[in-house]
């Protein structure tokens, strides 16, 4: 039995990652209708400069873990500045590869400074967030992630409920012709959710990093994990990221742990499958609201 | 210019896409705290000529090629909406384009877009006095409120941001008549206490002549009548084509088959 709560934590705290960085991926869609196939590239610059920043500059965990936060912000920020908006206007599939050249060159810019071998964290989490009940072991990392996914989840959820920066950014992806009409800045919207996704997709990368340790390769194919992970919760929803997100993560653990481990990535495409089948715009795909 | 006048459009041409010419000159002026109407057939122009006020062609590949639109002595054609907005011109776009899953009162929160930062709690509550039905149901997502709640909905999103000049886009546009006469009465208080200006494009001619001041009548792109709304009222052929009576007064038959020779074009 305890094993069967080892994995659902273990599964809870990959699934809340998962979701982040899916969250991430909506936002953009969401605004731009842009599918940003750069998203797992994301991911693994986050856990890179993270890494660069506690082995090459030296910096205390927690000032490295901010600079990170605010790094990849600005990355995102600048992505859109830089390679997208000379794109607004033009068909949609033309941004679409545009993320496709981004995530190539990302990638080899990767390889080149910190080559395709396995890195790892110096071990820094400090211990007591290692939980420990009767049997039950939670390693830091994935309590870790627990707190941070909660964390993010809570400033993120209050923040498009409440706050009029929020509002607006669910204006322009509900209406972008009456966000217009109404003085909304389109162009800053679409810039701070490239910027807001940038930032959740390093958060996770570095956690995976410490989970799994640092590998362009690995972290990079969590970008095609997201798809599963959006598709299932619905391409436009946001906490239907997350659901996704822990119903891949659990899926995974569980297969991994119960099945075979080599079977852990196949099974949730299955389950994808399976569920698209039933319902198309998955889980909590906006059922759009009809006048009749 | 004189110093009454708020917006002058000065013989604007537009061209879609830069082939598909839609305005060939047309010229306008809204004076200080009045109401204009602008009337037309389907396909006349008459929205394009609000969008080109707002600034709402440019996502739309269309462009003013000629003439100049001038706002409070500046010209302000070609300018992105994110900038003519926030010189006080806010549209209301046809066919209503609410936020379908934000709640109303997050819709009125957006219209605060243009002053982000500001208080707006005052500019609720007046919101909500103009438009009472629209308090009963500030949380309900907007997707599931009636047409003429989502009228007064995007009209008071609108106001929100405070405009000096409103360019309303077929207020009344599927609407029962007991709903467009209350809109109409709002948009005449809106007028009169608020002192906003207001371009109002409109299908039903008798409606919007009766609460404008002065009035404009569209046909392929250019204006071929204007005048003080009541003399538009009381010309014959306006009377005919778009109040749909005869020349006496009387409401027309289908008997008088000779009233289809009478259509003309002015141009």
């Amino acid at each position: 039995m305890s094993f069967f709560f080892q994995l659902l934590i273990n599964g809870i705290s990959l699934g809340f990652l998962y979701g982040l960085s899916a969250m991430g991926f909506v936002m953009i869609f969401k605004s731009s209708s842009v599918l940003n196939f750069a998203h797992g590239e994301l991911i693994a610059l986050g856990a890179f400069f993270f890494l660069a920043l506690v082995t090459w500059a030296q910096l205390p965990i927690a000032i490295a873990f901010l600079v990170t936060l605010a790094g990849c912000f600005a990355l995102g920020f600048l992505i859109e500045r830089i390679f997208l908006r000379p794109l607004i206007g033009e068909p949609l599939i033309y941004v679409i590869m545009l993320t496709v050249g981004l995530a190539a060159m990302f990638k080899g810019l990767m390889l080149l400074i910190w080559g395709g071998n396995l890195q790892t964290y110096p071990d820094f989490l400090p211990g007591f967030l290692t939980l420990q009940w009767d049997i039950l072991n939670i390693p830091p990392a994935y309590s870790a992630a627990l707190i941070l996914g909660v964390t993010f989840l809570t400033v993120f959820g209050l923040f498009f409920k409440y706050s009029p920066q929020g509002i607006f950014m669910r204006s322009v992806a509900d209406n972008q012709k009456a966000a217009l009409s109404l003085g909304v800045h389109v162009q800053r919207v679409f810039a701070l959710s490239w910027a807001i996704a940038a930032l959740v997709a390093g958060m996770s990368g570095v956690v995976l990093g410490i989970i799994n340790g640092i590998n362009v390769h690995d972290l990079s194919s969590i970008g095609l994990k997201v798809f599963p992970v959006v598709i299932l919760g619905g391409l436009d929803s946001l906490s239907g990221a997350i659901i996704g997100g822990l119903i891949i993560g659990l899926l995974e653990t569980f297969t991994g742990g119960y099945l075979d481990p080599s079977l852990r990535d196949v099974i949730p495409y299955l389950v994808l499958v399976l569920i698209l089948m039933v319902r198309p715009y998955g889980l909590f795909g906006l059922v759009e609201i009809e006048r009749v | 210019m004189s110093g009454s006048t708020i917006l002058e459009v000065n013989n604007i041409s537009v061209v879609y896409s830069d082939v598909i010419q839609v305005l060939k000159g047309v010229s306008l002026m809204v004076e200080r705290h009045s109401i204009v109407s602008l009337l037309g057939s389907n396909g006349a122009g008459k929205t394009t000529t609000l969008k080109a006020i707002s600034g709402l062609l440019k996502p739309e590949n269309g462009r003013v090629t000629d003439g100049m639109i001038i706002y409070h002595d500046e010209p302000i054609h070609n300018q992105v909406p994110e900038v003519i907005t926030r010189r006080g011109i806010i549209q209301v776009l046809e066919g209503r384009q609410p936020f379908k899953y934000l709640t109303v009162e997050e819709n009125l929160i957006v219209g605060t877009a243009i002053r982000w930062g500001k208080p707006y709690k005052k500019d609720l509550e007046l919101i909500y006095h103009y438009f009472p039905a629209l308090l009963e149901r500030r949380k309900i997502l907007a997707g599931y409120c009636s047409g003429g709640e989502l009228q007064m909905l995007v009209m008071g999103r609108a106001l929100m941001a405070k405009p000096e000049l409103l360019l309303l886009d077929e207020p009344s546009l599927g609407l029962a008549p007991m709903v467009v006469d209350e809109i109409f009465q709002i948009i005449r208080k809106i007028n009169e206490e608020q002192k906003t200006s207001i371009l109002l494009v409109e299908q039903n001619a008798n409606m919007a002549l009766h609460i404008s001041h002065y009035g404009y009548v569209m046909e392929n792109g250019k204006i071929v009548m204007e005048g003080p709304a009541r003399s538009i009222v009381e010309n014959p052929d306006i009377r005919e084509f778009y109040l749909g009576m005869s020349a006496s007064g009387q409401s027309k038959s289908y008997k008088d088959v000779k009233s289809y020779r009478r259509r003309k074009r002015w141009l």
